[in-house]
């Protein structure tokens, strides 16, 4: 870094020291014109501050936000104008809705040329409103290095998600004294909130003590909040069973007893009955969004609810509750833990346990299934031979709703999945930035073959960068959760979901990728084991049973407990 | 007009930081949340840095609390109250463009505004310019009255509100003013950022 006394730099420069006073090493990005000042400042900087270069810039948007994800910082990204800024959207907006920090850095045409249609010119900061958690148009140079400061604050505290600095050309070209704002940023407009009043503890704690039939249902906000602990000491000591939201898969370890699996559409049984009898709810970091709800006129009717999460506009928006605390959940669960009282409900636990094994017995995994590969025994398989301890980053489909029943995780931010948005083309690009946040973990890619297809680009990226992605692409030659929808609800009429893919392993060889295909059980081992032990990008195609079905599922706008099951074995 | 129900209608009052595009957010999360609003008004108040928002919400105060979490989430919203059934004083006000071309007219107009609050601030051979200032029924009423005259244009400037004596909705102000001119001075220019 420059020494800060009288320094003058240009605001390409300014835009590289502010990054690496955020603590920033990794950027993933694609240059351009209105970009370019700030692409020539990189080769100063190149040692401490890599640069990705993606092959799309959704890719980059992408990979910013599965770095954030795995690691809990800030992920950066950074494009040029125009077209380069607009393909950052769906990552923008993916982000948003997961609530995941990042910064994007888009270059603008120069300040004269703005409003005039000049080439590459898009209102990005316009674009990005409604998508973005604040975004900026840095139209003074001497704003700069400010800006990028709050940006980043805002970006990774209270609720986080993506913060956008437009910055124009003769921004990035102009030069000022660069002064690294020390302190706190001031933000009158914005105070997150942080902990919870006595008389909401009290009343948390009264609704706790009163209940017979309580359920925890664990969100996102548990893992962000770094509230592990705090949640297992409530569940532990008041002996309340733990639901976990998709994004909350690694809040509780899964071999918990006191886990009784994931909620919603495609959730356990156990757990979905559960929220139906039980007498209160105590959720934490979630936003009772319509996939873990169903109906909400019958959903958990019997229940109080307790909702803590730290986005004030969260509670009562789908679900009115009678104890409400807008704060950070650790913080909130640390006041509240010296006053709880220890409770045992054996009845409540053993009604759900019975759902429990009713479920194992209805498990395709007790299935005798000859001569098909089916997608949860290749997840579960890789689940064994991962450990159980990999990071797993999902596409969004039928693989992604069976990664989440068949393997289960341990440990916060080792599933890595687009929950709030559904963003095929997410999983690839995300474990790609993943693995630079954890260089230490393996990391595997489950993807479809419909989401793959959406950002294949990347293998240049893997190649390129040697990143040590293993990608498992569960291929059923359908769109397979849309034919899931077309088979229940439009009398399997598949329109537009067959799929005639290219040979995924001869493109992984184009591209320089180690690969297998893989059609029966007994070759996964093999081929999982070849991954591992290659040092770089790797592919396995799955080729799966093309008709699949995910259950249970609870059909959009249902009652929660109106879930089709699969059958028993010997039951029709 | 009957079908207006004055009582329904609840009042949000936003202090928000006054920079370029600030309204540009508070409209786009309107439309994005599909919040249905009845009238906004934006006015600066005896701080450069600050601006006041009045937004009228013709729903219930549940449906006005809901805005106003989603509102405090914008950065640049220092503050937002909503003023549900305290006491307040709330104005709006009207120009109305009249007939004023023959002698029955110009009688009416000017017996109707001496029952009102209201006064002529233009009058010319052909049309006149009413200003009237009040309640928001009270203008609904008004309009009313001077409707069969000829109405032929007309603009509101939307409800103002601010509470009586010490329900003072910038409250945080004297804590925040700090906060404010702080934050404006961190940034060496005010007001680029959008």
């Amino acid at each position: 870094m420059v020494e800060e006394a009288m320094m003058k730099l240009k605001g390409s420069e300014i835009i590289m020291e502010s990054l690496l006073r955020e603590g920033v090493d990794v950027m993933f990005g694609y240059p351009g014109g209105a970009i370019l000042p700030t692409y020539d400042a990189m080769s100063l900087y190149e040692e401490r501050l890599h640069h990705v270069l993606v092959r799309h810039e959704q890719g980059a948007s992408h990979m910013a936000d599965g770095y954030a994800r795995a690691t809990g910082e800030v992920g950066v990204c950074i494009a040029t104008s125009g077209p380069g800024a607009t393909n950052l959207v769906t990552g923008l907006a993916t982000a948003m809705m997961d609530s995941s920090p990042i910064v994007a850095i888009t270059g603008q045409v120069p300040i004269p040329a703005i409003g005039s249609d000049a080439f590459q010119e898009t209102d990005v900061t316009g674009v990005t409103l409604p998508i973005t958690k604040h975004n900026y148009l840095v139209t003074d140079v001497r704003d700069l290095a400010y800006t990028i400061k709050e940006a980043f604050h805002i970006a990774r505290t209270g609720r986080p998600g993506p913060v956008l600095v437009d910055v124009p050309k003769d921004v990035q070209n102009a030069e000022t004294e660069f002064v690294w704002p020390e302190g706190d940023i001031v933000l009158p407009g914005y105070d997150p909130p942080w902990a919870a009043q006595t008389h909401e503890i009290d009343a948390a704690l009264r609704l706790i003590a009163e209940a017979e039939r309580p359920i925890i249902l664990a969100g996102h906000g548990i893992i962000m909040s770094g509230a592990m602990n705090e949640v297992r000491e409530l569940a532990e000591r008041a002996q309340i069973p733990v639901s976990l939201t998709l994004l909350g898969k690694g809040a509780m370890p899964e071999d918990h007893p006191l886990v009784i699996g994931m909620m919603g559409m495609h959730g356990e049984a156990s757990s979905n009955l559960a929220i139906q009898e039980a007498d209160l709810l105590i959720a934490l970091g979630m936003r009772f969004d319509d996939r873990v709800t169903g109906n909400l006129k019958t959903y958990a009717q019997n229940a109080r609810k307790i909702h803590i999460d730290i986005d004030r506009s969260e509670i009562n928006k789908n679900v009115k509750a009678d104890v409400g605390i807008a704060g950070d959940l650790k913080t909130v669960l640390t006041q509240l833990l010296p006053k709880l009282e220890g409770k045992s409900h054996p009845a409540w636990i053993g009604r759900i346990r019975d759902w429990l094994e009713d479920s194992s017995e209805r498990d395709i995994l007790n299935y005798e299934t000859p001569g098909i590969l089916l997608t949860a025994q290749v997840v579960n398989d890789i689940w064994k031979l991962t450990g159980g301890d990999a990071i797993t980053v999902t596409d969004v489909g039928q693989h992604q709703m069976l990664e989440a029943q068949y393997y289960p995780h341990q440990r916060p931010a080792t599933l890595l999945t687009s929950g709030g948005l559904g963003t095929m083309g997410f999983g690839f690009p995300a474990a790609i930035g993943a693995k630079f946040g954890k260089p230490d973990e393996e990391i595997w890619a489950i993807v479809g073959d419909g989401g793959f297809q959406m950002t294949l680009c990347e293998m240049a990226t893997a190649v390129q960068e040697n990143v040590n992605v293993n990608i498992a692409i569960i291929n059923n030659n359908f769109l397979g959760m849309v034919r899931q929808w077309q088979e229940l609800f439009f009398e399997k009429r598949y329109q537009a979901t067959p799929m005639v893919n290219p040979d995924f392993c001869k493109l992984a060889d184009a591209y320089g990728i180690p690969n297998r295909c893989v059609t029966q059980r007994d070759e996964i081992e093999d081929a999982v084991r070849f991954a591992q032990g290659i040092d770089g990008p790797t592919l396995i195609e799955f080729v799966v049973e093309k008709e699949e079905m995910v259950y249970p599922m609870v059909p959009a706008g249902a009652d929660l407990h109106d879930m089709k099951r699969r059958p028993k074995p010997g039951e029709a | 007009m009957a079908e207006v129900k004055i009582d329904s209608k609840v009042t949000v009052v936003a202090l928000v930081e006054n920079e370029p595009g600030v309204l540009n957010r508070i409209a786009s999360l309107f439309r994005r949340r599909a919040f249905n609003i009845d009238s906004l008004t934006v006015g600066r108040t005896h701080r450069p840095h600050i601006s006041r928002m009045t937004i009228r919400v013709d729903a219930g105060p549940e449906y006005a609390r809901k805005i106003a979490t989603n509102l405090q989430k914008l950065v640049n919203v220092i503050d937002v109250r909503v003023i549900d059934n305290e006491p307040h004083v709330e104005r709006d006000l009207a120009l109305i463009k009249v007939r004023n071309d023959d002698a029955d007219s110009r009688n009416t107009i000017t017996e109707i505004c001496d029952r009102y609050p209201a006064r002529i601030v233009d009058v010319g051979p052909k049309v006149a310019i009413i200003e009237m200032v009040g309640t928001e029924d009270i203008i609904e009423e008004f309009i009313e009255q001077v409707r069969p005259i000829g109405i032929v244009e007309m603009i509101r400037t939307g409800v103002v509100s601010m509470g009586r004596g010490t329900r003072i909705h910038d409250t945080n102000f004297i804590n925040r003013r700090a906060l404010v001119e702080a934050a404006s001075k961190a940034r060496s220019s005010n007001g680029h950022n959008v």
